[in-house]
């Protein structure tokens, strides 16, 4: 509520960017954005700032507890836990933005002409219902078993299940946009059916697509990690948090550092992103903020 | 300030020459069941310059009318199943669609009932009025931002250059509807299509509205086809009135001959139905109401549809629907009873 009258109240002031001002009125997105942002940042920065090669074993130093030379210990194989978790980011930040990207493109596409055509809509919902009726850790699992096991085929693999909730978003944002009379009145003057969706109908949808792809992107982080856990994810020459932690889970009475700081990377990933996702939904539609 | 000539005359036209020749139109929607006729066997004509004003109660096919002008029936179960609508030589029920595009808001244009809805929240003013030209006009964005600004200037919006780069939130019902006229004019329409232009504007802000639909009318000679429900509108703008009565013509004359002699039971019914400011019993006495309702489109009565109402109605009325006949020059009226001196 206090949000509310406080926009109202300067209405001129909020369109600068102030980032004292956003941390002040909104400050779980900030600091969830600022953490993504270290996140990706090291994730990026790793063959640079990463103290030894990722891969490189040395059984000498095998199963070391965190501290001195090894910041996050070693794995069963001597290699640099903290090299490692460093380099997993990359993998596990690739896969996250690449779905939400991906499955945010086809979905708006997909919906777009649901929600405009009523006969395509028919048609392209029960699709999307029965995709959606298929488990999505499933149907990776036989697409991993099919083809070889590639980054790309995990992308595809976490893809095509997430695709059928963005098309359902967009088309309700399209079904209730398209009754405005402001389309009509466009319609009335002549506006072509391409100009009438990028001008009138898709900004609408913008918002709401923002925020899911936040979502999305956390729970491709995560399934992405179960399904390298499982042993059907990424190839495991590649390390990534999910391959970190399904290989440390042998030792983890002997080195629980092993899952441990893979599970917090992963768990910091998922919660900026998703706080992130929170913030924005609620700083990109007043109506639905939440009273503090 | 001076607003003549802000926006050029109508090219190519003859005071007097017909713009819109429509014959037997019938707009129908199909769902489960017969089909309703929205619309059924309307004919009439607008010229050059003339104002020709639909009046009648809700649901009466009006909208309807306007709607299937430009084709933008309802769709699905909406349709145009007869009817021609010649304008510039060319059918317009015939038209395709690239061809009908080029229509909408090229020669015909619309100014829709709610000017709070019918502009798009997210777009600046001068984005949407230079949107119309851009469509129908292969110019640069620069000229097209021109154009808006000059339509501003013509509805006469104060602070023009300001309001150009304002968002509709920003501005008043009244100044909303002049944004909405600046982009119905922009390309200069031989025919303007007026829904209810002025029924969610206080009535202060309908006059003004209306003096500039007028004015802009002087100026480009644009027909103007206005739809209203308030006979005081009518008797402002109106050359012609045309009454619809479920989806049906039932009375058209030029407008001093239908307030002087109507001859219709229903046009009598929305006089009488008027408030007048002075005159007999002024203040104390109830207005006439016309009893019952219009009746739904998918249970239309045999015979005249208006039997139901109607004081007069005689068995003749509910057997068969009267013809549209010319009582006097100029001035049609379908009812058994027309001939008859009204207090008979």
């Amino acid at each position: 509520m206090s949000a509310i009258l406080e926009a109202s109240a300067v209405p001129t002031a909020s369109r600068r960017f102030r980032p004292g001002r956003m941390l002040q009125r909104h400050p779980f997105p900030v600091v969830g954005g600022v953490l993504l942002g270290l996140l990706v940042l090291s994730a990026l920065a790793a063959p640079w700032i990463a103290p030894h090669d990722p891969i490189e074993m040395n059984i000498i130093d095998r199963l070391q507890p965190p501290g001195g030379d090894y910041l996050f210990g070693t794995d069963a194989y001597g290699r640099d836990l903290f090299s490692r978790v460093l380099h997993g980011g990359r993998v596990s930040i690739l896969i996250g933005f690449t779905v939400a990207a991906a499955s945010t493109v086809i979905g708006l596409l997909i919906g777009v002409v649901a929600g405009y055509f009523r006969l395509a809509d028919a048609i392209i919902m029960r699709v999307m219902d029965g995709l959606m009726a298929i488990p999505g850790i499933l149907l990776a699992i036989a697409l991993m078993s099919l083809t070889r096991a590639s980054l790309w085929v995990v992308v595809v693999a976490i893809t095509i299940p997430e695709i059928p909730r963005v098309v359902r978003l967009v088309r309700a944002v399209v079904l209730s946009v398209r009754e405005q009379a402001y389309i009509q009145a466009a319609t009335a003057i002549g506006t072509r059916f391409p100009r009438l969706m990028r001008l009138h109908i898709l900004p609408s949808t913008f918002a709401p697509l923002i925020v899911q792809a936040t979502y999305i992107c956390a729970s491709a982080v995560l399934t992405e990690s179960y399904l390298s856990f499982l042993g059907v994810g990424t190839p495991p020459e590649i390390p990534s948090w999910g391959n970190i932690i399904a290989e440390g889970r042998l030792y983890v009475q002997l080195a629980f550092w092993n899952i441990l700081f893979p599970g917090i990377a992963l768990a910091l990933m998922v919660l900026s992103v998703n706080v992130l996702g929170d913030g924005l939904r609620d700083a990109l539609d007043p109506r639905l903020a939440r009273r503090l | 300030m001076s607003t003549a000539r802000a926006i050029a005359p109508v090219s190519s036209a003859m005071p007097g020459e017909m713009v819109l020749d429509l014959r037997g139109l019938r707009t129908e929607f199909r769902g489960e069941g017969p089909p309703a006729v929205a619309v059924n066997d309307l004919s009439f004509t607008v010229r050059h310059g003339e104002t020709l004003c639909i009046v009648g109660e809700s649901g009466c096919g009006k909208s309807m009318t306007a709607l299937s002008l430009l084709r933008l029936v309802p769709r699905p179960g909406g349709r145009i199943a007869a009817g021609t609508a010649m304008i510039g030589g060319r059918d317009l029920f015939t038209l395709s669609e690239p061809e009908m595009r080029a229509v909408r808001g090229g020669e015909i244009a619309m100014i829709f009932q709610e000017p709070m809805t019918s502009l798009n929240p997210v777009l600046t003013i001068g984005r949407q009025i230079a949107e119309t030209v851009m469509v129908h006009e292969n110019v640069p964005w620069s000229v097209c931002m021109e154009r808006a600004l000059a339509m501003l200037r013509a509805v006469r919006m104060p602070e023009p250059e300001r309001r150009l780069h304002e968002y509709p939130h920003q501005l008043s019902g009244g100044m909303r509807q002049r944004v909405m006229i600046a982009m119905a004019l922009a390309c200069r329409p031989r025919l303007l299509l007026a829904d209810e232009p002025t029924t969610a504007l206080d009535v202060t802000i309908q006059a003004q509205i209306l003096d500039l639909i007028r004015d802009l009318q002087e100026q480009t000679g644009t027909a103007v086809i206005l739809i209203t429900h308030d006979l005081g509108v009518v008797a402002e703008m109106a050359d012609r009135v045309l009454v619809m009565y479920a989806g049906r013509k039932v009375e058209e004359a030029v407008v001093d001959e239908l307030f002087d002699a109507p001859l219709h039971p229903y046009t009598r019914g929305l006089m009488a139905a008027m408030p007048h400011l002075g005159g007999v019993g002024a203040g104390r006495m109830r207005l006439a109401e016309i009893p019952g309702v219009v009746p739904a489109l998918t249970d239309m009565p045999e015979g005249c549809p208006f039997a139901a109402r109607c004081g007069r109605a005689s068995a003749e009325c509910r057997a068969a629907m009267p013809p549209l006949e010319e009582r006097r020059p100029g001035h049609l009226v379908a009812c058994w009873h027309s001939g008859e001196s009204p207090d008979a």
